[in-house]
């Protein structure tokens, strides 16, 4: 496949699973304000889906649709970052997958603001706004309730714990972004690892939280292979379209 | 129908009592610090606080399909209006907060099974079809009765409701879109939207509440200008402009009493199976359970994280003051 291409569904697909995720606690929340908050998240985040779906399809030229990317690829065809697929376990695996993902996705949309793709760029500048207000409200969060109660640092210690392994497969590279750096398409993607790194150890030494030490990361969901909980995300998410092949909605 | 069967309690007649009579009278906006009567206040925090109740409930309904909405677009536009409803929750617990009472106050209320919210979020959401039914039918009712809200006495409320109804009528407008497409797409998808309207069809009528003549605390409240029509009246509205859009659909609206009146200029149609209203009423409809249920597992779940974020709050404060 085409590095533009498949770069291009790499990020749709993150989005897009994250977007999945977080608008299923829509009316489960713990507060009012937090069902509005990961509606709106979500809602930006499917919005960012559609732009990158577009410019993966007119890239591949192969006349399909952003929906037909999203809801007729299979498991190994998403190219989705493990960490984005990881179970809503509790409201502190929510809040921390967030944050892990908010801390590498502001870096990078900044990043590609100065991509010498003009679509690419385009994208990055309308969603870097809504990217800098996420990570604004999850940072907070992770403070707040890292430096909280005993019984908020504990289960937001876990969710660190649980989900920082999978934090490297948001910023695991091979030829592709190899490839699209050498275009100019690109940025210099130490430069966005430096700033995730910068920004998780401040924002965990403010909340009182252990970042673990043991180097243990997982990655493949850039090349299709994913966690077992994927499968079940995309039965709940494409089994309308499928049931019903010929449909419009 | 956001808030249905609202009790008002007896109305008193002292001097105070005639005077504010004569205020709502002359269309003078009540405002949070102004003198009401007791039973009025009493009244509005019913009625505000389930509508606020229903929406907050009506999320689950519609929340059920977000994840399996069957396009991008359609993903955004579902979410985008559940976000809509849980904004309304707040605007109006806001509005409730204004008569002396607190959100949390009413929170439990609901988790209890104390304070009622609307019996149609009772109903299950089963198939897509039904999310359009549920903007078309649900929303469209809700619209009937929420446009005259905008000029209720109270002052909070009826601005509340002007911004409410701004949003409803898209809410409205998109679950008519799903239906329009769902029609003019294959005969499966045809049969999925009759469905969903042979099942939405009749909850939709009980939305307006009991006949007038059965309904025991309308008249007080359109005394006080917190209700602006009866119920029957909201019923034949809902039913002379739905009927039209159903026939436009090509759907069949399910009740064999339903025709055309040339003399009253409206629709002639069914009763609706109020025995069916009142066991939703009293808890026992087909998901009473399951949302109760699911609303205090949202809660119970949630301590944490409430408790967390006070404890940061308390301990900034204990910084602050050393």
């Amino acid at each position: 496949m085409d590095s533009l291409v498949t770069f291009c569904l790499r990020m749709g697909d993150t989005t897009l699973i994250l977007g999945q995720q977080t608008a299923a606690w829509c009316g489960h929340a713990p507060v009012l304000e937090e069902d509005i908050a990961f509606a709106n998240m979500g809602l930006d985040l499917i919005g960012q889906t559609q732009l990158w779906y577009e410019i993966a399809a007119e890239a591949e030229g192969r006349g399909r649709t952003p929906d037909d990317l999203a809801f007729f690829r299979t498991e190994r065809q998403f190219l989705n970052a493990q960490l984005v697929e990881r179970p809503n376990t509790d409201f502190a695996h929510a809040l921390m997958r967030q944050y892990l993902f908010d801390a590498w996705h502001l870096p990078m949309q900044e990043a590609l603001c100065e991509s010498g793709h003009e679509a690419i760029r385009d994208l990055a500048r309308k969603s870097v706004k809504e990217v800098r207000y996420h990570i604004n409200r999850s940072r907070d969060l992770i403070v707040r309730l890292g430096d909280g109660s005993d019984e908020s640092r504990a289960k937001m210690q876990a969710a660190l714990d649980a989900l920082w392994p999978y934090a490297a497969d948001l910023m695991a590279t091979d030829a592709v972004e190899e490839t699209l750096a050498a275009q100019g398409v690109l940025p210099d993607l130490a430069r966005v690892r430096r700033a995730f790194e910068a920004e998780t150890a401040a924002t965990m030494a403010r909340a009182t939280l252990d970042i673990p030490a043991n180097g243990h990361a997982r990655t493949g969901g850039r090349t299709g292979i994913h966690t077992e909980t994927m499968g079940y995300i995309l039965a709940e998410m494409q089994q309308v379209p499928r049931s019903y092949p010929d449909a419009r909605w | 129908m956001y808030a249905q069967l609202v009790e008002t309690g007896a109305a008193e007649t002292s001097e105070k009592d005639r005077e504010f009579q004569e205020k709502i009278d002359r269309g003078v906006r009540i405002e949070a610090n102004d003198w009401m009567p007791e039973g009025y206040r009493k009244t509005l925090i019913r009625q505000i606080s389930q509508h606020a109740h229903s929406e907050i409930v009506g999320q689950l309904p519609e929340g059920n399909w977000i994840t399996r909405a069957p396009s991008l677009q359609r993903k955004a536009i579902l979410l985008a209006k559940v976000q809509d409803e849980a904004g309304h929750g707040l605007y109006l617990y806001c509005a409730a907060e204004t008569l002396g009472i607190s959100r949390d106050e009413m929170t439990a209320q609901l988790l209890s099974g104390k304070a009622k919210y609307s019996s149609i979020f009772n109903y299950p959401t089963l198939t897509w079809a039904d999310i359009g039914a549920v903007g078309w039918l649900v929303d469209g009712a809700a619209i009937m009765n929420q446009v005259p809200l905008q000029r209720c006495s109270y002052g909070p409320y009826s601005r509340a409701m002007i911004r409410v109804c701004k949003e409803e009528s898209f809410h409205q407008r998109q679950g008519f879109d799903i239906m329009r497409q769902l029609c003019q797409g294959t005969d499966d998808q045809k049969a999925m939207a009759q469905d969903a309207l042979n099942r939405w069809w009749w909850p939709s009528l009980m939305m307006f509440g009991p006949s007038d003549k059965d309904s025991v605390h309308s008249e007080q409240s359109m005394k006080w200008g917190i209700k602006q029509n009866t119920n029957d009246e909201l019923r034949q509205k809902f039913v002379d402009q739905t009927v039209p859009q159903a026939e436009w659909l090509g759907l069949t609206v399910p009740d064999p009493d339903l025709a055309w009146n040339e003399a009253k200029g409206g629709y002639d149609f069914g009763e609706p199976d109020w025995s069916e209203f009142y066991e939703v009423l009293k808890g026992n409809g087909p998901c009473n359970r399951d949302r109760l249920a699911a609303r205090n597992k949202a809660w119970d779940d949630g301590a944490w994280y409430r408790d967390g974020l006070i404890a940061h709050a308390e301990k900034q404060q204990t910084i602050a003051a050393e």
